[in-house]
């Protein structure tokens, strides 16, 4: 089925078949092994999305190579890159209704919590906001 | 070459499948499962693509765009619901 394609076509759509898989995958192991809301929130919104850009693209490529172009495909990439933010933003805002900034705080910060008395004792309520 | 390919991306779209599907069952909140269910959507949006993909069919691109859209309009009224106690006034 895909012998009509020139090689380096082919090359092009395996890539970005390939990376758009490892894409989906690592955002969905952020979403399992984070430990705070705020922080989960990143890998499925950014990660996920980056994921199936990149397999749209290698669609876009393949239909391409059979000689048919479709505007449904790049309508799903530019509707999905318009709504993760939003629906993203919805969410934390959500979020901080319900419970309040960040509990969980940052490995770094965790480790100046148990050194004992290095970390400010407010570092643990500002949460993310002091985790560069 | 594409086949390989599109059977390592299929696998790792169906493993985080699982992978949210836990998220989903086990999270500790309910904004948790929120975005599980948005996360969920996404996905099925890619396994949508990947079997168009493997199938050479145009027709499941206009019901992976119909599920985008299904999914982040479900995102919205669940997010406004967890923050005011309404969808709508």
């Amino acid at each position: 089925m895909w012998n009509d394609l020139p090689q380096s076509w082919q090359i092009v759509v395996s890539i970005a078949l390939v990376v758009g898989g490892l894409f989906v995958l690592v955002g969905a192991i952020g979403l399992v092994r984070f430990d705070d809301f705020f922080m989960r929130l990143h890998s499925p919104t950014k990660a996920t999305t980056l994921g199936v850009g990149s397999m749209l693209l290698a669609s876009i490529v393949a239909g391409a190579g059979h000689g048919h172009w479709s505007a449904s495909e790049v309508l799903v990439g530019v509707f999905l890159f318009i709504t993760a933010p939003v629906s993203a933003s919805l969410m934390a805002k959500a979020a901080l209704h319900r419970r309040g900034p960040s509990s969980a705080g940052t490995a770094r910060q965790r480790a100046m919590d148990g050194d004992g008395g290095q970390g400010q004792p407010e570092a643990a309520n500002e949460g993310s906001s002091r985790q560069d | 070459m594409i086949d390989l390919a599109l059977d390592f991306a299929l696998g790792c779209t169906g493993l985080s499948l699982v992978l949210v599907a836990w998220r989903l069952i086990r999270g500790p909140e309910r904004v948790d499962r929120v975005l599980a269910l948005d996360t969920l959507y996404v996905n099925v949006v890619a396994l949508l693509i990947l079997f168009g993909l493997r199938r050479d069919t145009m027709l499941l691109f206009e019901a992976a765009l119909l599920i985008a859209l299904l999914g982040f309009v479900s995102t919205v009224a669940l997010a406004r619901y967890l923050t005011r106690g309404d969808v709508m006034d």
